[in-house]
């Protein structure tokens, strides 16, 4: 007798008992179904934040320093440091943000992110501009009124793009020239508060806005990626001469918390993977007991077949083959529920998941795993029936 | 005399029963012959249905040994025992055991299936078989959409699917009424004269009247083996 065979009676009594193998299945399918889903779900949502991330710049470096009025960095110094070390770095602005109301005669925006950068801060950001021109340098050293508006803040404020170049707007009672708009961007929504309600202006004119004797935060881009650690021990180093105190400064680049964000992340869908396994081995056992019911009812089947000389490997093989298909036809239909399941949640979730080949795969081969290891049992049981004892029973 | 088929010599099959010995078969030395048409008779408890499953391979003996065509079947394992009935003995059941959930075809195929037969030859011969007991227009139906008579002449075409050496019926008639039970001790008494060897294992002296030679069994002995006229003379 072979495979082929064992298949075919496998799917027909599969089929002569719908409601008891559907309930079977039942277990397999939510298992797989529930993990296909919690993997790709925690996938998406990783690749969103990586996303998010990216566009923040993974090739930054973040520098904050606490200015004391014996040990402080200047703009100046910062610049020289800079210039230095060209080789690690492309880009490098000061930031200083403003906190303060916009005003356009009576129009009012509170939530708006006002930063002062240099005029390297677009490319850095690996931003474009929808109209007019972003900071100059001459702007910088002569500290002039000017600001370059997101998106949302030349709608907002004053009804376009266009309308908006060229006219002035009030930060906190100061008045400042828009010379430029940069482009849109987030493309789903405009909100206050959002990546588009935003305004810059030279890092200067930001320093006499707010009196402060010195900048706070700096912006460094690195030239390679591959040297993040590097630029960032370089950074350090300059710091700590300084300063000679840890405490004072921090030093962070994205990609290291990009880096840390992913192994949370891929942890996170291990463990909820490992927990959605739990509900398979649940049908595991689901499996074997429906199996043990069936050689129990079936024993004189068994008998017959072994009457018939059946050998204990065709009778092992039936049932084996049984629960293997049971349960990965359960894996199928999982598969096929989860990743329906998985394109409906992230629509409404906003998120873009698609369930990974991996989990397919490994929900797929786990279930027919599953089939094989819960089935061999009550197959066993079955084959080691005495052809006597089993022809008796009713 | 004609080449013997079953050779049993000194069989003894000893059970543990609660402690106490039970002896089902105490000393069975028996040969039957190719072509023979057997009755082994007896009540329950006399040891012929141990008799029978040491015959038809599904039992080993205690001690003793049993030939069946000149292989040593007393001293076989479980898989060599299969191979055997699988081979060499058609079975017939008192309560026809068929499938429920097969057709009739398929429930004749079984034992080809178990030999490895490839499936154009193994659905010929099933359906052959049952040519031979005249349901082959039924071979779609199930077991239960037939009388009891069919589905004896059912399995009786599974029996015979294999060409077994050996035709093993265990109260064939039991749980038939007279009409259909001359039928089906017709249809073996034809199957005889074919050349088949046939040894039906009953309680029923009646039925074991129809045999030619009728072996009794009593409490695990042989005790009377003759022509059918000597029995009915002891009768």
């Amino acid at each position: 007798m072979n495979i082929l065979q064992s298949f075919k009676m496998a799917i027909k009594s599969i089929w002569g008992n719908k409601l008891r193998s559907f309930l079977t299945m039942l277990g397999i399918i939510i298992g797989v179904a529930s993990v296909i889903i919690l993997v790709s779900l925690v996938n998406g949502q990783m690749n969103y934040m990586t996303e998010q991330f990216s566009s923040m710049g993974t090739n930054q470096i973040n520098v904050n320093v606490s200015n004391l009025s014996s040990r402080s960095v200047t703009v100046d110094e910062m610049y020289e440091f800079y210039e230095k070390n060209q080789d690690l770095f492309s880009q490098m602005t000061p930031k200083i943000s403003i906190t303060g109301t916009i005003k356009n005669g009576t129009e009012t925006l509170t939530d708006t992110t006002v930063t002062g950068v240099s005029e390297q801060y677009l490319e850095m950001k690996d931003q474009t501009l929808e109209s007019g021109r972003f900071l100059q340098f001459s702007d910088i050293l002569s500290r002039q009124k000017v600001v370059v508006a997101g998106y949302y803040v030349a709608w907002d404020l004053f009804g376009g793009v266009d309308k908006a170049i060229g006219e002035t707007l009030k930060i906190d009672g100061v008045s400042y020239k828009i010379v430029g708009v940069i482009s849109r961007q987030n493309e789903d929504e405009l909100e206050a508060g959002g990546s588009d309600d935003v305004l810059y202006l030279p890092y200067s004119s930001a320093v006499r806005q707010t009196n402060s004797a010195n900048v706070n935060s700096y912006v460094f881009s690195t030239a390679d990626t591959d040297h993040t650690t590097q630029a960032k021990n370089a950074i350090n180093s300059f710091l700590m001469g300084i300063f000679k105190d840890q405490d004072l400064f921090r030093v962070s680049a994205m990609s290291e918390l990009l880096d840390s964000l992913n192994s949370i992340m891929s942890m996170m869908s291990m463990m909820l993977g490992g927990i959605a396994s739990i509900s398979l081995l649940v049908a595991g056992v689901g499996v074997m007991n429906i199996m043990l019911v069936s050689v129990t009812e079936r024993t004189r089947e068994i008998g017959i077949r072994k009457a018939l000389g059946a050998q204990k490997r065709n009778i092992m093989q039936q049932f084996v083959i049984e629960a293997a298909v049971t349960s990965s036809l359960g894996g199928v239909i999982g598969i096929v529920v989860g990743s329906i399941a998985t394109t409906i949640i992230s629509s409404f979730m906003g998120l873009n998941a698609t369930p990974t080949p991996g989990a397919v795969l490994i929900s797929f081969s786990v279930s027919v795993g599953i089939g094989l290891v819960f089935g061999y049992m009550p197959a066993n049981r079955a084959a080691k029936l005495n052809p006597i004892d089993a022809l008796r029973s009713e | 005399m004609a080449e013997p088929l079953i050779e049993l010599k000194d069989i003894y099959k000893i059970y543990q029963l609660g402690g106490e010995e039970v002896r089902a078969s105490d000393g069975v030395t028996l040969t039957i012959c190719r072509g023979e048409f057997v009755a082994i008779v007896g009540k329950s408890g006399s040891g012929k249905s141990t008799l029978m499953n040491i015959i038809g391979a599904l039992d080993v003996p205690s001690s003793g040994s049993y030939y069946l065509g000149g292989e040593d079947v007393g001293n076989m394992g479980d898989h060599q025992l299969a191979k055997v009935r699988n081979k060499m003995i058609g079975f017939i059941f008192q309560q026809y055991n068929l499938l429920p959930k097969l057709n009739l075809l398929e429930n004749v195929e079984l034992p080809l299936l178990y030999s490895g037969i490839g499936t154009e030859e193994r659905k010929e011969k099933a359906m052959e078989s049952l040519r031979r007991v005249g349901l082959e227009e039924k071979w779609r139906n199930l077991p239960n959409q037939l009388s009891g008579g069919q589905q004896q002449r059912v399995s009786i075409a599974r029996a015979l699917a294999g060409s077994p050496s050996l035709i093993l019926a265990d109260e064939p008639t039991g749980a038939l009424d007279s009409k259909t039970s001359r039928d089906v001790l017709d249809f073996l008494k034809q199957l005889n004269k074919e050349g088949n060897t046939i040894v039906i294992i009953t309680h029923d002296s009646t039925i074991a009247m129809e045999a030619e030679r009728v072996v009794r069994v009593h409490d695990g002995k042989i005790n009377f083996d003759g022509d059918v006229n000597e029995y009915s003379a002891i009768l």
